[in-house]
């Protein structure tokens, strides 16, 4: 029920389901305009490239994930709510997964295509892209959870869930990588599916925990 | 046996148990280090590959391994704060975490020293060193989430979060030889049986990882004395400390 409530609070206003897109679209524009046209060069880097940037994307819009229900009080209600955090918290970031990581995944082949990734790897982008967002989602409901009370939270979030997000690209870029080279994606997929369910097992307890430090501070 | 944990929990007992453990532990630690660092630099022999350039060991592998350690006693200490609401916890985790990013810093510092003679570069992006520059990123986070909070209890129980969440990433740190092929070589000192190091060089690493554990406790402690009048600045006991040393 949260869950369906959290989907359809975002679509209401479609511009915030865009603004990520548009985002990964400009920064891929930026890779071949900063670093120069030249197709091997952009085929080379374009696994990690496109994985920084979903990074990137999943940064900006964590911060926001907490913050709206947080200002009109609604976020209080929800800690005093009989349902377990743990569910509801699961539902926000499920939530937040389906409009930007999920989405982001399906939408990948354009900008694969965008700097010349070779398409026999583009099935692995999607898939890893689909399971490494999730992970990212889970990740960064932690930090948002922990400085959504603060006023100056700004770059804050970033510096602390960064960190966290480094395996995160290191085993998703290797599995693109592992498709460009032909080499078997599998063991880097199933890596990444691993992280996601220690994720989704731990990460809504230390949100849950974060969200009631903020409320109460 | 059990009042004195309860003691630890006041402020002005914990204050002067901690200065009695310095008092003492403090000349330890220096002359530790000093002979350690004596033993290792001028009574060794130079190693057969690396020459004399290997001793950069005797800082680098102390450093490195009190700044894991350390972040256990973060995150412990973070733990024991948020489970049985000890406030003196706090104080021991907010304590750890500069010293810890101080660590890491020296660790990763000297290991670029070292790099640069045996592996030809300064910095290479094998395992161990990407985790254990996560690793300083996760000591800097903490601080910085500490000062962001005006409420200081709360800022506490969110550093015992994050310190928690980042504790998988010591694992990882410490295998990360084992699991990868890096530059940095498998473990050579082991717990049972025969360590691939040659005793000469291993004593003088022992007794420079003893020190620099006893110089972890003494920086904490020192911290914890210092947050601990920051915090009590207002009461009584520590107005009678400063009127006492006002008077000396």
């Amino acid at each position: 029920m949260l869950l369906r409530r959290q989907v359809s609070l975002a679509i209401r206003r479609p511009i915030e389901i865009g603004n990520p897109l548009v985002f990964f679209a400009i920064v891929v524009a930026m890779f071949p305009l900063g670093i120069g046209p030249a197709s091997e060069q952009l085929a080379i880097i374009a696994p990690g490239a496109l994985w920084i940037i979903a990074l990137l994307s999943s940064l900006l819009t964590s911060d926001s994930v907490f913050r709206s229900d947080f200002d009109d009080g609604s976020l209080e209600q929800l800690l005093l709510a009989p349902q377990p955090l743990y569910l509801s918290v699961l539902a926000y970031l499920c939530a937040h997964w389906i409009v930007t990581g999920l989405l982001l995944a399906l939408v990948s082949p354009v900008f694969a295509l965008m700097l010349n990734l070779p398409a026999a790897a583009v099935g692995t982008l999607m898939a890893s892209l689909a399971l490494g967002t999730a992970v990212l989602s889970l990740v960064g409901g932690i930090g948002a959870a922990l400085t959504v009370g603060l006023k100056r939270g700004g770059m804050l979030i970033s510096l602390l869930i960064l960190p966290l997000y480094i395996p995160v690209l290191i085993f998703g870029t290797a599995a693109v990588q592992a498709a460009v080279s032909g080499a078997p994606a599998g063991p880097f997929l199933a890596l990444l599916g691993a992280m996601l369910s220690l994720a989704v097992a731990l990460g809504p307890l230390a949100t849950a925990a974060g969200l009631r430090i903020s409320i109460d501070a | 046996m059990w009042s004195f944990f309860h003691k630890l929990g006041s402020p002005p007992w914990l204050y002067g148990i901690a200065g009695t453990i310095v008092r003492w532990l403090l000349p330890i630690t220096i002359m530790a280090l000093l002979a350690g660092a004596a033993w290792g630099l001028l009574f060794t022999s130079p190693d057969f590959r690396q020459g004399n350039s290997y001793r950069i060991i005797y800082i680098h592998v102390p450093s490195a391994v009190v700044a894991l350690a350390g972040y256990y006693v973060m995150a412990i200490a973070g733990a024991v704060s948020l489970i049985w609401r000890m406030k003196m916890a706090d104080v021991a985790m907010k304590a750890a975490a500069p010293i810890g990013a101080a660590l890491t810093f020296i660790a990763l510092f000297t290991g670029a020293l070292w790099g640069k003679p045996t592996w030809g570069t300064w910095w290479e992006w094998d395992a161990r060193i990407t985790s254990m520059l996560i690793l300083l990123f996760l000591y800097v986070g903490v601080v910085a989430l500490y000062e962001a909070f005006d409420n200081k209890v709360a800022a506490g129980r969110a550093c015992a979060i994050l310190s928690l969440v980042g504790m998988v990433n010591i694992p990882i740190i410490y295998k990360s030889v084992d699991w990868w092929y890096s530059l940095h070589q498998p473990a050579s000192i082991k717990f049972s049986g025969e360590s691939a190091i040659d005793s000469s060089m291993l004593y003088p690493l022992l007794l420079m990882i003893g020190a620099f554990y006893a110089l972890f406790t003494c920086c904490l402690l020192m911290n914890m004395r210092a947050e601990l009048l920051q915090r009590e600045s207002r009461t009584a006991w520590v107005r009678k400390l400063v009127e006492q040393d006002g008077a000396h």
